[in-house]
């Protein structure tokens, strides 16, 4: 421990905020100077409901992570229940209220399913939710012929598209804003207040020990899968709400959501990772993509300098995590 | 800093070929406003038999003996467009006793898979005629070339660079489209009006003569164009993207290349509190119902699914040794305006059912494609 002088100097130079929120406030800085009205309740509260579904799903898919795994298939989950709630819907208003929870159903059971293949199949994660997504790609294709063949309702699409308004201060609220609150406040209290998210670190960190320790690795394994499942139907219902049906809606996602995550300082391959912070990377990565679309500039640039960003990022939040030790 | 512009200048530089590549080409585009306004040759009422021009080809000596086998090398069944297409298609081969067998193989959308599939067909031995329906123009051609040594071949949708299959099916053209989406705005709308192009990806031959086309009658009719985004297809991108320059400005007209993310694009308008302005869709059932209800000044044009049918009647005649419209067939390619809206619209079919489908007196609609 001879470092441990230096250590607290750090912490006393640099005060120990998660990276990510530095660079979301400089984003949300570098917007508001191209596009004043994001000041005013339009510009903010559109960006938080367009983030909300990204949000969500950072905040199940960093429990994943920090079990130590990766959960690829929440992105044809996403378009597997925006699809199946079209074809079960059925333009009928009054069916919402079991779709609903069928969905949340559906998110559990593919979740659990993923946890089981990789805890007693042994398949990497990697793998399993790999030929999950595909799978669940082609469920969706099969249950809708290729074509979506129905809209969804408009009681369905209420918690992706409508607002509360005249809420003073703020003037409206978005619903998403309202599920984005609830939802990530249970995620986060699980993770960070119970033995369930000190079990899901435990095992992250080093499964061994946590086994000799007394966790019940597989069923805390099990259990991060079906949280990041339960994201995933709640992020497409949210996505369903906003913008429709389409066959395509998830693509990519999974990927959004491990970035995120990993932009909000979890560890790849395990035991550190914060709900918070993952959530923080998901404004932060929506805010990228504002941002370029305010700048305006043309579609290669706009990739480049992605990608760039994103790599920029995710270094420095490495560079930090080893001067300040946490 | 430097790292970014070698980064782009690497990105320039792959790019150059598609460049290279004439999407602009003011000869096609005469060519193709004229044909919009030519009045085809055939049965009334019936678009997918009709064609503007009038070239023929002779088939009976290329000694094709009823009823023969056709096989179909698709480039894909991978969006509702094609979906649609393909029903059409065979519910078409029901109507030919001349068509013995048909025999479909999906490329998936890559363009090796479909090289490898139209070999193995040639391979097999079973086909006496073929439809290629090629994914990409150039990579197909070899392919094209090697079947039409074997056999007659129709080609449809995108063409190849050759002229060796018996006739191309296709409508006007993707300067077609984009001309009479445009010119609608153009007089809906002020000089000077703010205009917002959306557009699905860059690089695809038959959405950048689109794009070509709407943007040259745009700058013409002197509108201001506040923007061309690509939205990737995505209904949540596409709202986005519309929120984001509405937060930033005026938009009087909203012109697109193709309609999947229309309704998106108006609820952007909805749930922002703004009128919707002047629209350019396409033919799918959920614009066309938008449309309806919400009495927009609209147009749809299109880029008609009947041609799948026409194909399959190429086929048959090649088969029955009928002299056919060629080497180029060009099908009609109608809009859907205010006038002929109510003709199209049909809440008993699915959102992205395509209503210029020229399905409505075939034997199964609309079950076979989805409809109640």
């Amino acid at each position: 421990m001879t470092d441990r002088p230096d250590t607290q100097n750090a912490k006393r130079r640099l005060p120990q905020i998660n990276p990510v929120w530095i660079l979301l406030a400089a984003l949300i800085v570098a917007i508001i100077f191209m596009n004043p009205g994001f000041v005013e309740p339009t510009g903010y509260m559109n960006f938080l409901k367009r983030a909300a579904p990204l949000a969500i799903l950072a905040a199940g898919q960093v429990y994943v992570i920090t079990s130590g795994g990766f959960d690829l298939s929440v992105g044809s989950l996403i378009t597997l229940v925006v699809v199946g709630s079209s074809m079960l819907t059925n333009n009928d208003p009054t069916a919402t209220y079991w779709v609903i929870p069928v969905m949340l159903g559906i998110g559990l059971g593919v979740g659990a399913l993923n946890g089981l293949i990789v805890c007693f199949l042994r398949v990497p994660s990697l793998i399993a939710t790999l030929g999950m997504m595909i799978t669940l790609n082609g469920v969706a294709f099969l249950w809708s012929g290729g074509a979506p063949r129905g809209y969804l309702p408009d009681t369905f699409r209420f918690f992706g598209r409508e607002l509360i308004r005249d809420v003073p201060l703020v003037r409206f609220i978005p619903i998403s804003v309202i599920v984005l609150v609830v939802v990530v406040g249970l995620f986060a209290w699980l993770m960070h207040r119970t033995n369930l998210g000190r079990h899901v670190h435990a095992i992250g960190d080093n499964p061994v020990a946590a086994r000799l320790a007394g966790v019940a690795v597989n069923r805390v394994r099990v259990t991060a899968f079906m949280l990041s499942g339960l994201s995933g139907a709640i992020a497409g219902i949210l996505l369903g709400g906003f913008a429709g049906v389409s066959t395509d809606v998830g693509t990519g996602y999974e990927l959004q959501a491990i970035t995120a995550a990993v932009l909000g300082g979890a560890q790849l391959l395990g035991g550190r990772g914060s709900v918070p912070a993952a959530v923080g990377g998901a404004l932060a990565l929506t805010a990228i993509f504002t941002l370029l679309n305010f700048l305006g500039l043309p579609q290669p640039v706009r990739q480049v300098v992605q990608g760039l960003i994103l790599i920029a990022a995710v270094a420095l939040a490495m560079h930090r995590r080893k001067q300040t030790g946490t | 800093m430097k790292h970014f512009l070698m980064a782009t200048g690497a990105l320039a530089l792959s790019l150059a070929p598609l460049h290279a590549q004439n999407f602009d080409d003011p000869e096609e585009f005469a060519k193709q406003q004229e044909q919009l306004q030519a009045e085809p040759m055939g049965p009334e009422g019936q678009p997918w038999l009709q064609h503007i021009g009038d070239g023929m080809v002779e088939t009976a000596d290329l000694g094709i003996e009823g009823p023969a086998t056709v096989c179909f090398s698709n480039a894909g069944v991978n969006n509702p467009w094609r979906v649609v297409g393909y029903t059409n298609m065979t519910e078409e081969v029901e109507n030919h006793d001349s068509i013995a067998e048909f025999i479909h193989v999906d490329a998936e959308g890559s363009d090796d898979k479909q090289i490898a599939d139209i070999d193995d067909l040639l391979a097999g031995g079973d086909c006496d005629v073929m439809i290629v329906s090629p994914n990409t123009t150039a990579a197909l051609t070899p392919a094209v070339e090697r079947a039409c040594e074997a056999m007659p071949v129709i080609v449809f949708d995108r063409g190849v660079n050759t002229d060796c299959p018996v006739t191309f099916v296709h409508p006007v053209g993707g300067y077609g489209f984009g001309i009479q989406g445009a010119e609608f705005i153009a007089e809906n709308v002020e000089e000077g009006a703010d205009v917002l192009m959306l557009r699905i990806l860059p690089g695809v031959d038959v959405l950048e003569t689109r794009y070509s086309a709407g943007r040259r009658i745009l700058d013409e009719a002197g509108l201001n164009i506040v923007g061309a985004e690509f939205t990737d297809g995505d209904n949540a991108k596409t709202k986005s993207i519309v929120e984001d320059y509405l937060m930033r400005g005026n938009i009087d007209a909203v012109w697109m290349d193709a309609g999947a993310t229309a309704v998106a694009a108006i609820e952007a308008f909805e749930d922002s509190g703004y009128e919707i302005p002047v629209f350019v869709g396409e033919d799918q059932q959920d614009f066309l119902r938008k449309w309806q209800d919400e009495g927009l000044t609209a147009i749809a044009p299109t880029y008609p699914t009947f041609q799948w049918r026409t194909a399959v009647i190429a086929a048959a005649r090649v088969i029955e040794g009928e002299a056919l419209p060629g080497p180029e067939w060009v099908l009609p390619q109608p809009a859907i305006t205010q006038d002929n809206l109510d003709e199209y619209v049909n809440p008993a079919m699915p959102p992205l059912h395509y209503a210029m489908c020229g399905c409505e007196d075939m034997a199964n609609y609309p079950g076979a494609w989805g409809g109640n």
